[in-house]
């Protein structure tokens, strides 16, 4: 009972980072109609980003702080420089950019880097008891900082002018431009808040997993956009519960000895599954195209 | 010079030529109809106005200026707004949300409330239902939420695209009359309509479309009696 106890404490710590990337997937995909197949290299240029300034300045907690606005710096000139110039091109051509992008992010990076992977200590969070229980504090904060983020953000969209302009381009841009929303800027802000959302679960990855190459983005992301799918994708509070579904199914599956070397096919089977029975995910809908 | 000039404009889907060269002219203080089968061309025009769809050739000017390079929010912001075909409230939002989506330029959130307000004593059954989803709300109501949306930004010219459509007669009477009372607080009205004969008996002035060209024009009472309208509009 305690080890199940604690193997959800994991997976809800773990889903909190794969829904903090998913949140990126989703809001992009809802919002300017794309899959932003580089979204998973946000994460390890904030990584780089993260390491650089922790050389320079020493100092982690603003070495953090600046890679996630460099972070979300960055995802706003990745969609002005790749995607914006496709606006109205077909939705192929896109995702082929996309795919781009992320081969000539882990390039470059690369090049500048090396593929050897770089050992990066964050900190070191030893353990905490609680009710009997010692679980890693590091579980603990990413947990809380999850469980900030979601209430924050949920909190933007539904109240805030940007917020509420978000779901109206994500709905029917035609008609959020006739409500005077200016459909580019919100498009970039959603690109921001993702790429910023990306840093932070990049910061905590490492808490995790302390060593970064240039796919450092890749299994994450990759798992991330699964979790968006499966909560379904476009669908806000879908990235959220879908993150934690996976994360959870993650950990017990690594848990269980016999299992543990099929986690990954265990997750894309049930995405499979999933998609079979409900194409739209657990909270999708059916898009409808408007001029 | 008129308020909205539309000059000689064609407009493209692809390789189909949607708008041939179609000119036509909004007064201050007008109603305008734009009448014509389906298909004809009326929705593109207003698409066009609004910075919907590229303007290939020709121009369009509002109050003196271009517009037909601009983007649809900031032609929006210089005072025109469109009710679409369709109507396209937002689904996911509540009434009051979609009414305060309308009220996206106004800084001022004294006259939004104010506004909002006097949009409830003008349309008392969207107040009861202000914190409804507005996807559940029935045509009529759709349509009275997308008028009112639109009047929440201000606008000193109004394009209404077919707002009788899909609505009983009762409800039909009511949209015009709230039209003509949106006109006579100083708003100008440019409204396309299948429905010709509600259309030509509020209107200054009308144009009849047929397949990318305007082919007729006059006052409303004008083509009202003229026998081609007659015919192929009016039932006989
Ligand atoms: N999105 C579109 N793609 C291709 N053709 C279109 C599109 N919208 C309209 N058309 C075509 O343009 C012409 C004019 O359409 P429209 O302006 O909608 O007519 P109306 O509003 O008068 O019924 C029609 O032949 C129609 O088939
Ligand atoms: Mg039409």
């Amino acid at each position: 009972m305690l080890d199940f106890i604690v193997t959800f404490i994991n997976g809800l710590s773990l889903g909190g980072i794969y829904a903090m990337i998913a949140l990126g997937y989703t809001m992009v995909y809802g919002i300017a109609k794309m899959l932003n197949f580089a979204h998973g290299d946000i994460i390890m240029v904030s990584g780089y980003i993260l390491i650089v300034f922790m050389g320079i300045t020493g100092n982690i907690p603003l070495s953090i702080l600046i890679s996630i606005f460099f972070a979300g710096m960055f995802g706003v000139l990745m969609e002005k420089s790749a995607y914006m110039p496709l606006r109205g091109a077909s939705p192929l051509a896109v995702l082929i950019t996309a795919i781009g992008v992320s081969y000539l992010l882990q390039s470059v990076a690369q090049m500048i880097f090396g593929s050897a992977p770089k050992y990066v200590v964050i900190a070191n969070l030893g353990s905490v008891n609680l009710f009997g229980l010692s679980i890693q504090l590091y579980k603990i904060i990413t947990l809380a900082v999850t469980i900030v983020i979601m209430v924050v953000l949920s909190l933007f969209i539904k109240f805030s002018k940007t917020g509420r302009a978000m779901i109206a381009v994500s709905e029917d841009r035609g008609a959020s431009g006739l409500m005077g929303i200016d459909s580019n800027k919100i498009i970039s802000i959603t690109f921001l808040i993702g790429a910023m959302l990306a840093s932070v679960a990049c910061t905590l990855y490492f808490l995790l997993t302390p060593n970064i190459n240039p796919t450092f983005g890749a299994k994450p992301g990759i798992k991330a956009f699964t979790a968006a799918v499966i909560g379904g994708i476009g669908s806000i509070p879908g990235a959220m519960i879908g993150g934690i579904f996976l994360g959870i199914i993650e950990c017990f599956s690594n848990s269980i000895p016999v299992l543990s070397p099929y986690t990954d096919a265990i997750e894309f089977l049930i995405l499979i599954i999933l998609l079979l029975v409900r194409p739209t995910g657990i909270l999708g809908k059916k898009r409808k195209e408007k001029v | 010079m008129a308020l909205l000039e539309i000059n000689n404009i064609e407009v493209y889907y692809g390789v189909i030529k949607a708008l041939k060269g179609v000119s036509l002219e909004v007064n201050e203080g007008e109603i305008v109809a734009l009448i014509g089968a389906n298909g004809a061309g009326k929705s593109t025009t207003m698409k066009a106005v609004m910075g919907l769809i590229k303007v290939k050739e020709g121009s369009i000017t509002y109050n003196s200026k271009r517009i037909d390079k601009l983007k649809t929010h900031e032609i929006v912001k210089m005072g025109l707004t469109l009710v679409p075909e369709g109507r396209r409230i937002f689904q996911e939002l509540t009434v009051y949300e979609n009414l305060m989506m309308g009220a996206y330029t106004i800084k001022s959130q004294e006259k939004i409330k104010e506004d909002i307000k006097e949009i409830f004593s003008l349309f008392p059954r969207l107040e009861e239902r202000k914190n409804q989803i507005a996807g559940t709300l029935s045509g009529g109501e759709q349509q009275m939420l997308a008028i009112s949306r639109a009047l929440m930004s201000h606008p000193k010219m109004m394009l209404l695209d077919e707002p009788s459509m899909g609505l009983s007669p009762i409800l039909v009477d009511e949209v015009f009359g709230i039209i003509k009372k949106i006109h006579e607080n100083g708003t100008t009205i440019f409204i396309v309509e299948q429905n010709a004969e509600k259309a030509l008996s509020i209107a200054d002035k009308a144009y009849v479309l047929e397949t990318g060209n305007v082919i007729l024009s006059g006052t409303g009472k004008e083509l009202k009696s003229n026998d081609s309208v007659r015919k192929a509009y009016l039932g006989g």
